[in-house]
């Protein structure tokens, strides 16, 4: 079975890459879906007949939710006899990154949002192998290609493509780079390719008061000028 | 190839920043606080704090060849491709009857693609895209410089050598005509002795956008204000002057308030190859050959013979007298007789 880390911000169009995927290979295609309090794109899976499993992270960070959880959908995965195994996660708080060394990892980033976007949004864009670039159809051709130079600036190894979520264009050239994805039965001991970020406060056990008597554990404090 | 890492280890930032003025942008996006730019990287890095290196899962021995990657990659991004030629090799149409034909197109050509809505000109645009390989559903080949092109490459040509220009295209960037065409300028400039060209190529691209679009704007215009044709007019001027893409791909501009065919003429100047799809009369006949798209196959090829220029040359009239006609009325005029206009 191949695996593949899909992220990206939410509604970039990283359910709709996938579909377009899903329909440019003739490969059976599983998705584990992480997400944080709820999820809409179940619906849009079984529509399209591919299996998905849906994850929510609830009051638990998503990242390590995503790292505690990622061995149960390989295995998952290899039970339905999947060819390809497809992660999908938002990378909420852009700080972390569900790639995973050995594993292909795919960013889906929207021309959308802004041409600096690429420069702001981290590991999950810095350590992908491929940056998909969605919505590049409704932008001129210019921020096209500054927005593909800002990907540059943060990732310059990764491939950048373009895949419209709506046609399908571009999803088969993604869909020949998902084919030369390493075969894996597992991946137990792999690590990483960023640190989730570290914390263990008060706050992270559910404290919701505002105030220095609340705060505990793991903290930092910014400094404000004058 | 420069060599990167000896640059970086030998010269001080300062002078590094002084001829790649893109250096820059490495620290910011790391969001390094300031170094001392008298001194050569590896000396500079001293002054950074353990902690900030931490932050971003790095070490004082991996920035440097972070940088040198960075520099290398910003500059490689940059280097143009010539395309001398792009030859289409026929597939299928969509009953799977053969197309058998082979149309090579020549650097500063025009071609236009016409046919029925729904009848594959847009699959067409989309093959010379993707530089299909027998590999999509027409089974067409697309060759740059009369040889195919291994997927390697393919995937390394991707997005540089083919630029698009649609109907459906509109500017989101909160900038001004002047501050968007500077960033794109910015965007392409390999050294220092670039970036200082750039602001007569802005000049140059403003000038050309506001000679084709029928209304005038500023170079203080927001581009998110610019009218319909005001925006296409842009896009095809700095698609002329600014995108080192050699291939043009050109889906309906017609009705934009444009001077199209001036605008396709300066395309084909620069050395492009230009195809355009379109139902407009005066697009299809300006140009060297046209496609005929029938069932999703290519079914002729048709060059424009001196008739139909001559054509070409009534069919302007009549443009002319709609264009008028528009004039007249949106000025409060009235048109009482055609023949006034």
């Amino acid at each position: 079975m191949k695996m593949i880390t899909v992220a990206g911000p939410p509604s970039s169009g990283k359910t709709s890459v996938i579909l377009r995927l899903a329909g440019s290979i003739k490969l059976k295609i599983g998705v584990v879906k992480f997400d944080c309090l709820t999820s809409f794109d179940k619906a849009r899976y079984d529509d399209a007949g591919i299996p998905v499993q849906v994850g929510l992270s609830g009051k638990f960070c998503p990242d390590h939710f995503f790292v505690n959880n990622v061995e149960g959908g390989v295995s998952w995965g290899l039970r339905q006899d999947l060819d390809v195994l497809i992660t999908e996660s938002a990378g909420l708080c852009n700080r972390c990154s569900p790639h995973i060394t050995g594993i292909t990892s795919v960013c889906v980033v929207d021309s959308l949002s802004g041409v600096h976007t690429p420069r702001k949004i981290g590991p999950m864009l810095k350590f992908a192998d491929i940056v998909v670039v969605t919505k590049g159809d409704i932008v001129s051709q210019a921020e096209r290609e500054v927005f593909a130079w800002s990907v540059k600036q943060a990732n310059g190894s990764a491939q950048i493509l373009s895949v419209n979520g709506i046609t399908g264009q571009g999803a088969f050239m993604l869909g020949k780079k998902v084919l030369e994805a390493r075969d894996i039965t597992s991946i137990e001991d792999t690590r990483l390719r960023f640190t989730t970020p570290a914390a263990a406060c008060a706050y992270c056990t559910g404290e919701t008061r505002i105030g220095e008597a609340y705060q505990m554990g793991m903290m930092r404090k910014m400094e404000f000028d004058g | 190839m420069i060599d990167f890492d000896v640059i970086i280890g030998a010269r001080t930032l300062e002078s590094v920043f002084a001829e790649y003025p893109v250096a820059r942008d490495f620290f910011l996006n790391l969001n390094l606080p300031p170094l001392d730019e008298k001194k050569p990287l590896a000396e500079a890095l001293f002054d950074a704090t353990d902690d900030w290196l931490l932050e971003f899962g790095l070490t004082r021995a991996e920035i440097p060849e972070l940088f040198a990657e960075f520099l290398r990659t910003m500059t490689a991004t940059q280097a143009a491709r010539r395309v001398g030629s792009l030859t289409i090799l026929g597939g299928r149409d969509k009953d799977g009857a053969p197309e058998n034909i082979e149309l090579r197109v020549e650097a500063g050509t025009v071609i236009s693609i016409v046919g029925p809505t729904g009848s594959g000109k847009s699959r067409l645009l989309a093959d010379i895209e993707c530089l299909a390989q027998g590999d999509t559903p027409t089974g067409r080949r697309i060759l740059i410089d009369d040889a195919s092109i291994d997927e390697e490459e393919r995937f390394r040509l991707e997005g540089k050598i083919v630029a698009q220009l649609s109907q459906n295209m509109n500017f989101v960037m909160d900038l001004t005509v002047a501050e968007f065409l500077e960033m794109h300028a910015r965007s392409r400039a390999v050294g220092a002795a670039e970036s200082g060209d750039a602001s007569e190529l802005i000049n140059l691209c403003f000038e050309c956008a506001n000679s084709l679009a029928g209304e005038k704007f500023t170079l203080d215009t927001k581009v998110t204000q610019l009218s319909g044709g005001q925006s296409r007019a842009l896009m095809i001027a700095d698609c002329a002057y600014m995108s080192r893409s050699a291939i043009v791909l050109i889906d309906e501009i017609e009705n934009a308030g444009v001077d199209r065919r001036e605008a396709i003429a300066l395309l084909a100047q620069s050395e492009k190859i230009v195809l355009i799809s379109t139902h407009d009369p005066l697009l299809a006949l300006g140009a060297d050959k046209r496609v005929v798209i029938k069932n999703g196959g290519i079914f002729k090829i048709l060059e424009t013979s001196p008739e139909e220029k001559r054509s070409l040359g009534e069919i302007e009239k009549i443009d002319r007298l709609l264009y008028n006609a528009r004039r007249t009325l949106r000025e409060g005029g009235r048109i009482d007789n055609v023949g006034d206009i």
